[in-house]
C-alpha cells in the first residue's frame, strides 16, 4: 500500500467523533452529555423512527494545539445530520457556554442539510437559537469557525450558521449553499437547476466555488489533520473583530456588487471567468494548492 | 418502528470502558451503546428498529453473540436503521471490545 494513503484519513468519510479525536490534541476530548446520559428525540420517537443517543451531534471540551476550545460535531450520516430540538439545544448550550467561559474558540464541524423537517417548527426555532448564540459568542470576543467537509455540506439552516461564523475552513468536497440542489429544482423545475448534475452542484456550491468567491478563509485537503493544521493556524493569526454596523454595511455593500457583478451567471464556470480565470474549465481538476494558488494570483 | 427486548445467558465480562458505544444510525448502520447491568451472568439487549419483522433473526444474531464472548453483566441498547446481521455482529464484537478496554 502506498504510504501516503495509509496515513491519510478522509474527512468526509470520518464520522463525527472520528473527526473529533483527529481534530483535538489526543485524549483532551472530554465530551458534554454523552450517549448514555442524553436522550434520543422524542419528536423521531413519535413517528415510530428511531432515534440516536447523542441526537446527532457530538459536544465538548478540549485542546487544539494546548489552546482550549469548546466543538460540536454533527453526525452528516443520522438523518442528514438535520437539526432536531435536542440536537439543536446541544449546540445552543456550548456556544452560551463558550459567551461565559471564552474558550479560544468554538468548532462547528457542520454536516447537515439544515432543520429536520420531522421536528418542523422545533427544528426551526432551533436553528433561530444557534443563530443568536453564534452571534452571541463572537460578540463576547470567542470566534466561532465552522469547519465544512463532510457528505451533507452545510445547507439551509446551517448554512445560514456558517456564514454567521467568523470564517469557514472548507474542503473540496465540502458545499455551502442555502437552499439545497434538490429543493432548487423541486421548487423552481430542472431548467432552473439540474440537481442530478453532480459536477454542476459542485461548481456552485462546492469548496473551490466557495474558496474562489472569497467565501471561505481557507481551502483545505480532505484530511482530518489538515484540518486540525489550518484551525490551528487560523486562530493563531485571528482576533475576533467588535461587532459593528461600518462592518455590517461594508459586507452589504460587497454582497450588492456581488450579485451585480455575477447574478446572473448560472454556472461557476462563468463565474470563474469573470473573477480572471484564464482556464476555467481546468479548476475542476486542480490539486488544492494548484487552485490556492491560482486564486493568490487573481486580480482582487 | 419495532421494540425488541432479550435476555441471554453470557460469561460474565470484565468491565473496563463503561459505557461504550460504537456504530452510528445511518442507512444500512446500527449504534450500540454497552453499559454495565446488575446481573453478572447475564446479557441484556433492548432494540429499536426501523425493520418490522426481524426478531427471530435479531434473536439468533443476538444469541450467538452472547454465547461466543464474555457478555454478561451488560445492558446493551440498539438503535438500528436497518443493518445486516453481518453488520451488527461486527458492531457488537467492536462495541464489546471497546467496552473490555480493547482499542477501536
Amino acid at each position: 500500500m502506498i504510504p501516503s494513503l495509509a496515513s491519510r484519513h478522509s474527512w468526509f468519510e470520518a464520522t463525527a467523533r472520528k473527526r473529533i479525536a483527529g481534530l483535538l490534541d489526543p485524549g483532551s476530548f472530554v465530551e458534554i452529555l454523552p450517549p448514555a446520559e442524553s436522550s434520543p428525540s422524542p419528536h423521531l420517537a413519535k413517528l415510530d423512527l428511531p432515534g440516536a443517543f447523542d441526537d446527532g451531534i457530538v459536544i465538548g471540551c478540549g485542546q487544539l494545539e494546548k489552546q482550549p476550545v469548546f466543538i460540536a460535531a454533527q453526525e452528516g450520516q443520522f438523518i442528514g445530520g438535520a437539526v432536531g430540538e435536542i440536537h439543536g439545544a446541544k449546540l445552543v448550550g456550548l456556544l452560551k457556554r463558550a459567551a461565559r467561559e471564552k474558550p479560544a474558540a468554538v468548532l462547528l464541524l457542520i454536516d447537515s442539510g439544515g432543520v429536520r423537517l420531522h421536528e418542523a417548527n422545533a427544528g426551526l426555532i432551533a436553528i433561530s437559537e444557534i443563530m443568536r448564540a453564534v452571534l452571541a459568542a463572537r460578540a463576547a470576543g470567542v470566534p466561532v469557525l465552522a469547519l465544512i467537509g463532510g457528505s451533507c455540506g452545510a445547507f439551509g439552516g446551517m448554512g445560514i450558521v456558517a456564514k454567521l461564523c467568523s470564517a469557514i475552513l472548507i474542503s473540496e468536497e465540502g458545499r455551502l449553499a442555502l437552499s439545497g440542489p434538490e429543493v432548487i429544482e423541486t421548487v423552481a423545475g430542472v431548467e432552473e437547476f439540474d440537481s442530478k448534475d453532480r459536477a454542476l452542484v459542485w461548481r456552485v456550491t462546492g469548496g473551490k466555488h466557495r474558496y474562489l468567491m472569497g467565501d471561505c478563509a481557507m481551502l483545505v485537503e480532505d484530511d482530518v489533520s489538515a484540518f486540525r493544521a489550518a484551525a490551528t493556524a487560523f486562530l493563531a493569526d485571528w482576533q475576533e473583530p467588535a461587532p459593528s454596523v461600518g462592518l455590517l454595511r461594508a459586507t452589504q455593500r460587497q454582497l450588492e456588487n456581488r450579485l451585480t457583478a455575477y447574478g446572473a451567471y448560472r454556472d461557476g464556470l462563468q463565474v470563474w471567468a469573470a473573477l480572471g480565470v484564464a482556464q476555467p474549465e481546468t479548476v475542476p481538476l486542480l490539486d488544492r494548492d494548484s487552485l490556492v494558488a491560482l486564486k493568490e494570483g487573481l486580480p482582487t | 418502528m419495532e421494540k425488541l427486548n432479550f435476555q441471554f445467558d453470557s460469561v460474565p465480562a470484565s468491565l473496563a470502558a463503561n459505557p461504550a458505544l460504537c456504530g452510528v444510525v445511518g442507512s444500512g448502520n446500527l449504534e450500540i451503546l454497552i453499559k454495565t447491568g446488575i446481573e453478572p451472568a447475564v446479557c441484556r439487549v433492548s432494540i429499536k428498529t426501523s425493520a418490522r419483522g426481524f426478531g427471530e433473526t435479531w434473536r439468533a444474531v443476538l444469541g450467538e453473540f452472547a454465547a461466543n464472548h464474555p457478555a454478561g453483566g451488560t445492558v446493551i441498547a440498539i438503535n438500528d436503521m436497518g443493518a445486516t446481521p453481518a453488520v451488527v455482529t461486527l458492531r457488537l464484537a467492536q462495541g464489546l471490545a471497546e467496552y473490555l478496554g480493547g482499542a477501536q
